[in-house]
C-alpha cells in the first residue's frame, strides 16, 4: 500500500508542475471586415435617455454612411465594468469592437492587452490636434494612444451663498481659508457640516495634496515610486485631515463618505460647502438649495491660485480583438468627435475634451465657467500603471485618510504605510 | 481478510469493484464540482497570476510558495485572520445559544405559539443574506434608521446620528447580530427535532428515580443530543468562518480602513477587485485548510468522547 500511495503523490506533484492555469492566447486580430455588426459598449447612466438619443443619432448617421453595417450598442453598468471587461479580454468573441471606459482603468486594460494602439489613426485625424493635451495624456500609456478622451468631469467648490452672507463670511481664497470658513460655518450652524467631503472621497482630497506640491507617486523611466509620504504631500494630507474633524465634518459621519455621499449632503441642505463635479450641477439645480448656491474653482495655497483637479473622465477605445478595426476607429472618431461631444454636452452636461469646444461651452453657459477655469488651470492624474487598479481596489488612500481621521495613526505613520503598500503594488506584489 | 479464503474469493473479487461502480455517479459529480475547482485553486495559488497573465499579455511565472510567503509575512493578513477567528467564534456561540434556548422554549410552548415562533424564524432563515443585510442597515441608519429614532424617542439623546458602523467592534457587533438572526433558525429547528426525538420513557424513568430538571438536562438530554449538536456546531463554524455577504454589504467591503475585514472578503478583494488571482487563491487555500483542521479537531474530540457521527 505504501509504494502506490507514494507513487500517487509523485504523480500528483508532477501533474501539478506540468499543468498551468488557463491563459488566453493573445487578443490581437488581423481580420478587418468592412461589413457586419459593429458592437459598442457604453456605460449606463442613472438618467440614460438623453445619452441614448445622442448615441442613436450617431448610429443612424454611421449606418447611413456605411452600407451593410449595423451598430449594436449595449449599455453596461459601471459597477460591474471590471468583470465585464475582464471577460471581454479573456474571450475576444464576446468582446465589443468599441468601448467607453474610465480613464483611470486604462493602464490596467492596456497591461492586460485589451485595447488596440491607435496612435497612427489619431495622427491622421485633423480634429485630434484640438484635444486638451492633459486630457489626451489620459489616453496614453508609454507614449502610445489607446483611445480618444470623450468627456471629462471637473470638481469645484460648491458653497451656500445665503449662509456665507448671513454669517458675514468671506468667500475663501486659499485652501486654508476653505477649512477656516468651514469651521466658522459649523460653529454658527452646528447642524450643518462645514465642508462635506468624506474620508473615502479620493478625488476630493487629492487636490489638497497636489496644491501643496505633493503627488501620489513619481515616475522615473517606467518605475513608479510612492510620493504620498513626501513633506509636501503630508502638508496636504494634514490640511485635509482638519476637514475630517468634529468642528468641520465629524469622522463618525464623514469617514465613510465617498464622492456621491459628500455631494448628497449638500444637495439635501445638510452642508455649507462641498467639493462637487460639473456632473452634479443638475442634482443641485433641482434641489431645495438651488437658489442659494454658487460654485468657484477650489482655491490653491496662494490667493488667486486654483488647486490642481483630478482629470477624471471617460474615453472611447477600440478593442485589440476587433475584427472590424477600420470601422471601429471610424465610429470612435464619429462619436468622440467635436459634433457629438457638443451634443453630449447639451444632453448630459458632460464637459467636452476639445479646447475649442470647451471655449464655446464656457461662453454659452456661464454655470460651466468655474469648471472650465479649473480645467484650464491645469489638472493632474493618477499614476499610469496597471498597479493603480490594485491600489484603488485595496482602498489604500481612503484607508490612510480614515486612519488619520479616526486617530488611529498620525499623518506620518499613515502616509508611510500607504507609501509602502503602493510601492508593493508598483513592484508587482 | 481473516475470513476463509475459499468462501469469499468470488464475492470479494466482485465486491472489490462493485462498490466503486455504485459510487461512480457521486464520484463523478464530486470530482467535477469539488476536486477540480480545488485543484485549480491550489494550482493558481502557485503562480504569479494577474490580469495580464490571464489575458496572455505577459508570460506565466511559476513562483512556488511565494504567494503564501507574502501572505504570512504581511501583518495585515494576520490582523484579518484574527478578526475572522474572533468574529466567527462569537457568531457560532451566539447562534448556538440563541438557537438552543429557543429550541428548549419551543418544547414548552402551546402548539399555536410554537407555530408562530417557527414561522417567524423560518422567515428570517428564508431571507436572502443580501436583503437581510440591507434591511438591517436601514434599521440602523445613523439619521433615518428606526433604531436610533426609537432610542432618541425614549430619551437616549446620545444616539441621535450615532453611527453603528464607525467603531470596529460596534460594526462587528451589528454584523454579528445580523448573522445570528439569519442562522439561529437552523440550529433551533434541528435541536428542537433532536429534543422531541428523545423517548419520553427515558426522561420519565429518570424523573421517577428522583433526578432534578437540571440533572436530567445535563445527564440525559445533552448526551443524547450530542450528535445533533455536533452537526449544528460544525455547520455554524463553517458558515460563520466563511462569512462574506453580511460583512461586504453592511461594512461597505470591510469597514473603515479595512477594520472589519474577514478572510473571505479579503480574498475577494485581492483576487477579483485587485486582479491578483494567485494571491487571492492562496487566501482561499488557507481558509479551506483552516476549516478542515478545525472540523477534524472537533470530530476527533467527539470521537474521544465515545461519540460517532
Amino acid at each position: 500500500m505504501r509504494i502506490p500511495r507514494a507513487l500517487g503523490l509523485v504523480c500528483a506533484t508532477a501533474l501539478l508542475a506540468s499543468c498551468a492555469p488557463a491563459q488566453s492566447t493573445g487578443n490581437d486580430s488581423t481580420a478587418d471586415e468592412m461589413t457586419g455588426t459593429l458592437r459598442v459598449w457604453l456605460f449606463s447612466e442613472v438618467n440614460q435617455e438623453p445619452k441614448e438619443k445622442v448615441v442613436d443619432e450617431a448610429v443612424e448617421e454611421f449606418e447611413a454612411a456605411h452600407e451593410g453595417v449595423t451598430v449594436d450598442v449595449q449599455y453596461i453598468p459601471v459597477d460591474t465594468r471590471a468583470e465585464r471587461f475582464r471577460a471581454a479580454f479573456n474571450d475576444p468573441s464576446s468582446a465589443p469592437d468599441v468601448a467607453e471606459f474610465g480613464n483611470t482603468d486604462l493602464a490596467g486594460y492596456v497591461e492586460a492587452g485589451g485595447f488596440a494602439d491607435i496612435t497612427e489613426d489619431l495622427s491622421a485625424w485633423d480634429e485630434a490636434a484640438d484635444f486638451s493635451p492633459e486630457l489626451a495624456a489620459t489616453t496614453e500609456v508609454d507614449g502610445a494612444s489607446y483611445g480618444v478622451p470623450w468627456y471629462v468631469g471637473m470638481r469645484a467648490l460648491y458653497y451656500r451663498t445665503d449662509l456665507f452672507s448671513e454669517h458675514d463670511i468671506e468667500v475663501p481664497e486659499t485652501l486654508e481659508e476653505v477649512v477656516e470658513a468651514a469651521r466658522e460655518l459649523r460653529e454658527k450652524e452646528p447642524d450643518l457640516l462645514g465642508l462635506s467631503s468624506g474620508g473615502a472621497y479620493t478625488y476630493g482630497f487629492l487636490p489638497f495634496v497636489w496644491a501643496h506640491g505633493g503627488d501620489i507617486a513619481t515616475v522615473e523611466g517606467d518605475t513608479h515610486t510612492a510620493a504620498i509620504d513626501s513633506a509636501q504631500s503630508r502638508a496636504g494630507v494634514e490640511l485635509y485631515s482638519e476637514v475630517l474633524s468634529e468642528d468641520v465634518c465629524p469622522p463618525q459621519t464623514c469617514s465613510e463618505m465617498g464622492g456621491n455621499d459628500s455631494v448628497q449632503n449638500f444637495v439635501a441642505g445638510r452642508a455649507a460647502m462641498t467639493i462637487g463635479g460639473n456632473f452634479n450641477l443638475n442634482a443641485v439645480e433641482e434641489s431645495e438649495v438651488a437658489d442659494d448656491y454658487a460654485v468657484i474653482p477650489l482655491p490653491g495655497t496662494e490667493p488667486g491660485s486654483i488647486a490642481p483637479a483630478f482629470a477624471g473622465g471617460n474615453n472611447l477605445g477600440v478593442l485589440a480583438g476587433t475584427e472590424r478595426r477600420t470601422l471601429a476607429v471610424e465610429f470612435m472618431k464619429l462619436l468622440g468627435g467635436k459634433d457629438y461631444q457638443l451634443k453630449m454636452y447639451e444632453a448630459m452636461g458632460n464637459l467636452p475634451t476639445f479646447t475649442d469646444v470647451q471655449a464655446e461651452v464656457a461662453q454659452s453657459s456661464p454655470e460651466m465657467e468655474p469648471f472650465i477655469a479649473t480645467l484650464e488651470a491645469g489638472t493632474r492624474f493618477v499614476p499610469v500603471t496597471g498597479a493603480w487598479s490594485t491600489i484603488d481596489a485595496q482602498t489604500v488612500l481612503p484607508s490612510m485618510m480614515q486612519q488619520i481621521a479616526g486617530g488611529d495613526a498620525t499623518v506620518e505613520e499613515a502616509t508611510a504605510e500607504a507609501a509602502t503598500r503602493m510601492n508593493d503594488a508598483f513592484s508587482g506584489q | 481478510m481473516g475470513r476463509p479464503a475459499a468462501a469469499t474469493r468470488p464475492g470479494r473479487r466482485r465486491g472489490r469493484f462493485e462498490h466503486w461502480f455504485y459510487l461512480s455517479p457521486a464520484l463523478v459529480v464530486l470530482a467535477a464540482l469539488l476536486v477540480y475547482p480545488l485543484y485549480q485553486l491550489v494550482l493558481v495559488s502557485l503562480y504569479d497570476y494577474r490580469q495580464a497573465q490571464v489575458s496572455g499579455a505577459q508570460p506565466l511565472r511559476f513562483i512556488g510558495f511565494d504567494n503564501y510567503a507574502t501572505l504570512l509575512g504581511d501583518p495585515r493578513f494576520w490582523g484579518v485572520l484574527g478578526n475572522t477567528v474572533v468574529f466567527a467564534a462569537a457568531c457560532v456561540v451566539g447562534t448556538l445559544l440563541v438557537g438552543g434556548a429557543l429550541a428548549v422554549l419551543a418544547t414548552r410552548l402551546r402548539p399555536w405559539v410554537r407555530t408562530v415562533l417557527f414561522l417567524t424564524a423560518l422567515g428570517a432563515w428564508a431571507t436572502p443574506a443580501v436583503t437581510g443585510s440591507a434591511v438591517w442597515l436601514f434599521l440602523f441608519d445613523p439619521t433615518l434608521g428606526l433604531v436610533n429614532q426609537v432610542l432618541v424617542g425614549v430619551g437616549l439623546e446620545g444616539f441621535a446620528g450615532h453611527s453603528w458602523t464607525y467603531e470596529k467592534w460596534s460594526a462587528f457587533g451589528l454584523v454579528g447580530a445580523e448573522v445570528i438572526w439569519c442562522s439561529f433558525p437552523f440550529v433551533m429547528v434541528t435541536l428542537y427535532a433532536g429534543i422531541t426525538s428523545i423517548p419520553e420513557e427515558v426522561v420519565e424513568a429518570a424523573r421517577l428515580d428522583g433526578a432534578s430538571t437540571l440533572r436530567i438536562a445535563h445527564s440525559i438530554m445533552l448526551p443524547m443530543l450530542r450528535p445533533v449538536l455536533a452537526i449544528v456546531t460544525i455547520q455554524s463554524i463553517i458558515w460563520d468562518f466563511k462569512i462574506f455577504t453580511q460583512i461586504y454589504i453592511m461594512t461597505g467591503g470591510g469597514g473603515i480602513s479595512g477594520q472589519n475585514m474577514v478572510l473571505n472578503v479579503y480574498g475577494y478583494q485581492q483576487a477579483f477587485a485587485a486582479s491578483q488571482y494567485g494571491l487571492g487563491s492562496a487566501i482561499g487555500v488557507i481558509t479551506s485548510l483552516l476549516l478542515l483542521a478545525i472540523t477534524l479537531v472537533y470530530l476527533r474530540a467527539l470521537r474521544r468522547n465515545g461519540e460517532v457521527l
